[in-house]
């Protein structure tokens, strides 16, 4: 089948059948990461813009090194570094940016649904690497493609999702996609960051206590938790945050043996995950850094059409 | 000036008819009305058979952004959108630049608007000074400049006290208070309704008790200061309680809603929709219903448009930079008879709260079609069919969630002071 998207903006616009390909490309993929010369001429001569306007390390490394692998030449702007602090729209900085005949736009916006209104004005492929708190698409593949390999499967994984849900993209990029491909997901977390009919996003079961989440669970994905910017009045401290809705070793024991531990970095070390947890023999940390490289070469792959395949 | 309006079916709740009628204008005043009148010498004739003719429109909620925003939008273009939709008299909100907060600056709306506006333009000016919510403006000196009534409409009065003694001295200076009423510590960063839709969007909501509470909050000052206070632009389903409660134990409240608040939900923010961003927010079905009920059961006794219009540069935006606030003028009468085939009003109380009512809360002689009234007039076709094109609309500004969408019923004539001054072609 081919991938007939010019964008990719969330996971709720695509099917299981789509999702299922991407995961299955960044699958095949990934040997190519571990070659001696890691670099195949997929996207030659294409050109990609990496267009951040919020403060990342992982996802545009990763982007970057992904567009790299593909041979596709690729150019970082920062909102630090480019005419974005001189107050330029979005609409404006695109039509430069477009004036250059990019080939794909990977963004990063703080506002939900930024990626709705530049993929809308521009005639090239825009990839969403987080809008606000609307989706991460990149996270969620990256997700499903560390689980899959654990478990050879998604279909009735029982899934915890704990943490910050009301403004976390991973959250509902994850939902989507679990859901889509058969999971079953548990959230949790303090009734201040569970945002009302989140389970009407898919089959999402929302639960009181963390406890009931992680029972039984497969994998525990925990969430980042940012004070500083989701507001002082969510939850009294850190202190008791970490007390009822962090992972320790004695909650992840009420988790299936073999479950995966999750977590989208960068993490606070003693709030959502215990530094035991964390560098433990259960921790996936890593591999969904790892993983996330061949999934988004995948993504890259695709929107550019998939048709120059392999060599 | 003569005008005889002939055959049409009269309206007029002030005077509780409704029936098949001739109306003669003589000299910017209603001079008779009655059956099979003839046209006297030099009179001009309009044949109003098969439409409605009622008491001249009356908007009590616009945004004219003259002076200082005229960009916008100006006392031509604004007025000139109002009587396109049918409204002979709007009220014009003092969030300008500067503020009208006193007499200066009122003197200058009214200036203006006797020599360039199409229709009647009564200010509102502010309740504190600036709008910025820490002293009373001056209400006494903005009342004999021209105000009808005083609000900070754009942001509430956040202190209560002041709140309290605004109704006190407006009471005193026999001017209406007309509140906007949000708490904002609720509001926050809030970008859209509060529920499944922005949960799904990913943007910020704003809750329903952001608005209930602060109604709440100037609905007890008004009875504990036993004043007369107006309710702009209510959107929930528990300020429409909140207000029927106190109604019914004596508070001098009213209120009103606006047209969006009855025809959309916050489904309409969908595809991050900026023309579907204003404040309060459009909100979920539930509110719809009950702001339809509060509207049959007379909780809600006007419909005014908050014609807020944005230039295209502060609409064309990630959502959460666009402004808020959409243009109303001229959809406002084809949406509001929707009212009226849906069967939750009837025509009289539908013109009752686009005419009647606004005239009555502001203390403005018009909204009646009396012999010897100003001769201010709406001729309406509820039937005939359009659809709201962009390039068609009066108003400087386009930000209507409704550009495309099919219409039913429209002004065919707008008569200010007995002088046609729109006519649909």
């Amino acid at each position: 089948m081919a991938f007939k998207h010019k964008d990719i903006i969330g996971l709720q616009d695509l099917t299981g059948e789509e999702i299922e390909l991407l995961l299955d490309t960044a699958e095949n993929l990934k040997e190519i990461n571990s070659r001696d010369i890691k670099k195949v001429p997929t996207l030659r001569g294409k050109t990609i813009v990496n267009l951040f306007y919020e403060a990342s390390t992982r996802t545009r490394t990763s982007f970057e090194i992904a567009a790299k692998r593909l041979s596709a030449d690729t150019i970082n702007i920062t909102a630090s570094t480019s005419s974005v602090t001189k107050g330029e729209t979005l609409s404006d900085t695109a039509r430069n940016v477009l004036a250059m005949k990019p080939d794909i736009i990977v963004m990063r916006h703080a506002v939900s649904g930024a990626h709705h209104y530049l993929a809308q004005r521009v005639s090239c492929s825009v990839i969403n690497a987080g809008d606000g708190a609307h989706e991460h698409p990149s996270q969620g593949l990256l997700d499903m493609l560390t689980m899959r390999q654990k478990f050879g499967r998604l279909e009735g994984l029982k899934v915890a999702i704990v943490g910050d849900i009301t403004h976390s993209r991973v959250a509902r990029s994850n939902i989507y996609g679990l859901t889509k491909m058969g999971a079953k997901v548990f959230l949790a977390g303090p009734p201040t960051m569970m945002p009302p009919g989140i389970e009407r996003l898919g089959n999402v079961t929302v639960c009181k206590e963390m406890r009931e989440a992680v029972e039984g669970a497969e994998v525990v994905m925990m969430l980042r938790i940012q004070l500083e910017r989701q507001g002082k009045t969510l939850i009294p401290t850190m202190k008791e945050y970490s007390r009822y809705f962090g992972l320790n070793n004695n909650v992840l024991q009420l988790a299936k043996k073999d479950a995966m531990v999750m977590h989208p970095g960068p993490i606070n070390r003693g709030v959502e995950l215990c530094s035991h947890v964390a560098d433990g023999p259960q921790s996936y940390i890593l591999k969904q850094v790892e993983n996330g490289v061949a999934v988004r070469m995948s993504m890259l792959y695709h929107v550019s059409g998939g048709e120059l395949a392999t060599e | 000036m003569k005008l005889l309006i002939k055959g049409g079916r009269v309206v007029d709740p002030s005077q509780n008819i409704d029936e098949t009628m001739d109306l003669l204008v003589v000299g910017g005043r209603i001079m008779e009305l009655g059956k099979g009148l003839k046209a006297p010498a030099g009179a001009e004739t309009i044949d109003a058979a098969g439409l409605l003719v009622t008491p001249g429109l009356i908007d009590m909620h616009v945004h004219l952004r003259d002076p200082g925003l005229e960009y916008k939008e100006d006392m031509v273009s604004g007025t000139r959108a109002a009587a396109a939709g049918g409204f002979t008299s709007v009220a014009c909100m003092p969030n300008t630049k500067p503020v009208n907060d006193n007499k200066a600056i009122t003197s200058y709306i009214v200036t203006k608007a006797g020599k360039e506006a199409l229709v009647n333009v009564f200010p509102v000016g502010a309740i504190t000074q600036g709008s910025k919510g820490e002293s009373l403006a001056e209400m006494g000196e903005l009342k004999e400049s021209g105000c009808v009534a005083v609000s900070d409409d754009g942001r509430p009065v956040v202190n209560a006290e002041l709140m309290r003694r605004a109704l006190e001295y407006a009471k005193g200076m026999g001017i209406m208070v007309i509140s906007h009423a949000e708490e904002l510590s609720l509001v926050g960063e809030g970008v859209m309704n509060e529920g499944f839709t922005a949960t799904e969007l990913g943007l910020k909501g704003i809750p329903w008790a952001a608005e209930d509470t602060a109604v709440a909050r100037d609905v007890y000052l008004a009875e504990f200061t036993d004043s007369p206070l107006h309710i702009a632009h209510i959107s929930t389903s528990g300020s429409v309680r909140i207000i029927r409660n106190a109604k019914a134990r004596g508070v001098k409240v009213t209120c009103e809603t606006a047209p969006h608040y009855f025809s959309l939900t916050d489904d309409a923010v969908r595809g991050y929709n900026t023309n579907a961003k204003m404040n309060p927010p459009l909100r979920e079905a539930g509110d719809v219903a009950a702001i339809k009920a509060g509207l049959a059961d007379g909780t809600i006794d006007a419909i005014a448009t908050d014609h807020a219009p944005h230039h295209l540069d502060e609409k064309d935006l990630e959502f959460n930079l666009a402004l808020n606030g959409i243009i109303g003028l001229e959809t406002s009468l084809p949406l509001s008879l929707r009212l009226v085939e849906e069967k939750v009003l009837e025509l009289k109380a539908l013109i009752e709260k686009m005419s009647c009512n606004p005239a009555k809360i502001l203390g403005i002689d018009r909204g009646t079609l009396q012999v010897g009234a100003a001769a201010d007039i709406t001729v309406l076709d509820p039937n005939r069919e359009w659809q709201v094109e962009a390039e068609q609309l009066a108003s400087k500004s386009k930000n209507s969630p409704f550009i495309g969408s099919k219409m039913k019923g429209c002004a065919v004539y707008t008569i200010v002071g007995g002088k046609v001054v729109y006519k649909r072609g």
